[in-house]
């Protein structure tokens, strides 16, 4: 029986007049990798922010390993962990002082042992030593990873996780978390404007335009409802406003 | 409420790792309230020549630059070190870690602590070959008056660091006028009866002004003021109460606007 990881129920963020995320519902399987699309402004980022509870819901239930967020976010956090290139780590820290102090904020046993592990996984310890300012952005992304996996996290919650990479780091890095998954059987959930990454990570996705959901479903069952031959192709018909079978050319 | 030593210490350790990246942060901590030791000790020195009452005491104004300088420098480890976590846009990941607002005020307090003891506390030590003074000739009573200026800096850092997290770094210049406003009136190198006395009233609801006063009655008349004591700590419990307050409720306003995510440079 499939266990419900994430259950979010008529989810409400205004701003004033602004309805940024408007009675969103959806729910998140154990061990699934759900991805949430939608163009600039379609309420991606406001739903992540308040599924990690750094943003209060003007109205709705958010659930997270059984726990409401609202009353019980601390008993989660510790099983949740996050990654965005929108949100940075000290800059003035060496990549080893940034995470140990993270490891330490998590709790995490044998720092020394954990840090090494992640090293070599995410081949950042070469510049463990150097402060985290001097790095280049796709070195930026793996230390940041290598913080949001540093307590073996149950739900991990990615914003663009590949943001501004080149193709070969940002192939490294969905192959890390696909070995994550793998051997954790962690529920990745995803906000991304990478399509071709959403086809090979996801088995769930839910597209949002002006807050609201228009669509749910796994990609290839996506694509063979909308006609189209990838998801780039889905995207760009959500993202202009056209309803599954209603194609243009 | 769950308090969590291993993330205070987590915390104090992040801090503790930026100060000791640089020797320049750690010699800026000692440099202004060394550079007021000597600028004190001089005025000391050539009014010991004129005046009675300080020839009476030598270091009054060491003692009390020392003091002032315990406020400011409290103060600024609370607030400056908060706004290194909007400098570096790290205020998402820090409270998506299971770390509590409440463990970051006692983190901030903490780090505060040393810097103080690190810039004032070399000043102090100047001060003795310098001009042959010991503010620790004060003995007990100056402990009690660290405590509560220690207190005071950090109600008034933590008001500093909620206004920064509400209105964002634009505010940030307030962490360094903030205090000079209540400098005035708390009687740093003069008595309170000095001011007019519409404005006694004011500077006898400020912890620091007791503070002072206290001072004043050790080195002039070599008595232990209780009553300035009580004060001080009556009214700390009230400002420490509204700066933890002000901080936590300027935290919840940030998740509703969903500053948190969004705040830095």
């Amino acid at each position: 029986m499939t266990e419900t990881v994430i259950a979010v129920e008529d989810l409400h963020k205004n701003y004033g007049p602004v309805k940024a995320v408007d009675g969103i519902s959806f729910r998140v399987q154990r061990g699934a990798t759900c991805a949430l699309l939608g163009g600039n402004g379609a309420g991606k980022t406001t739903t992540i922010a308040m599924l990690l509870g750094l943003l209060l819901p003007t109205q709705g239930r958010i659930t997270i390993l059984g726990e409401d967020m609202l009353r019980h976010r601390y008993r989660v956090l510790p099983r949740l962990n996050f990654s965005s290139p929108y949100v940075d780590l000290p800059h003035r820290l060496t990549v080893a002082q940034n995470l140990t102090v993270y490891a330490r904020l998590y709790g995490v046993r044998r720092v020394r042992e954990r840090l090494q592990a992640l090293g070599r996984e995410l081949d950042i310890t070469a510049f463990f030593n150097r402060p985290y300012r001097n790095l280049s952005a796709g070195q930026k992304t793996r230390v940041a990873l290598a913080k949001a996996l540093l307590n073996e996290p149950e739900v991990l919650l990615l914003d663009e996780p590949t943001a501004s990479l080149d193709p070969d780091t940002a192939d490294r890095v969905r192959s890390t978390l696909q070995d994550y998954q793998a051997r954790s059987s962690a529920t990745l959930f995803l906000a991304s404007h990478n399509m071709s990454e959403v086809e090979r990570l996801c088995d769930q996705v839910i597209l949002m335009r002006s807050g609201r959901i228009v669509d749910t479903g796994a990609p290839r069952e996506l694509i063979r409802r909308y006609g189209r031959q990838d998801m780039e192709e889905v995207f760009l018909d959500i993202a202009r406003g056209l309803q599954s079978g209603e194609v243009t050319v | 409420m769950s308090l969590s030593v291993r993330r205070i210490g987590a915390m104090v350790l992040r801090y503790g790792y930026l100060l000791r990246s640089s020797w320049l942060r750690v010699l800026e901590l000692a440099y202004w309230p060394t550079v007021q030791v000597i600028l004190w000790g001089f005025i000391s020195q050539f009014f010991m020549t004129s005046s009675t009452l300080l020839s009476q005491v030598a270091g009054l104004l060491i003692a009390a630059a020392l003091l002032w300088d315990v406020l400011f420098r409290s103060q600024l480890g609370v607030s400056i070190v908060f706004f290194e976590e909007l400098y570096s846009r790290n205020l998402g990941h820090l409270f998506v870690s299971p770390l509590r607002p409440y463990e970051l005020i006692l983190a901030l307090m903490t780090i505060s602590l040393i810097r103080t003891l690190i810039g004032v506390g070399t000043a102090a030590l100047l001060a003795i070959p310098f001009y042959g003074y010991s503010v620790f000739s004060m003995g007990l009573p100056l402990l009690g008056f660290f405590a509560n200026l220690m207190v005071m800096g950090w109600a008034v850092g933590l008001m500093v660091a909620a206004l920064v997290l509400r209105y964002g770094l634009g505010a940030e210049s307030i962490a360094w006028i903030a205090i000079f406003a209540l400098a005035p009136i708390s009687g740093i190198y003069y008595p309170i009866a000095i001011l007019p006395p519409w404005l006694q009233p004011v500077a006898l609801a400020l912890p620091s002004s007791h503070v002072f006063e206290g001072m004043r009655a050790v080195l002039l008349e070599h008595a232990f003021r209780i009553d300035q004591m009580l004060y001080a700590v009556l009214l700390n419990g009230v400002y420490l109460a509204a700066g933890v307050g002000v901080f936590l409720f300027s935290f919840h306003v940030a998740r509703q606007r969903g500053l948190l995510f969004q705040m830095g440079e």
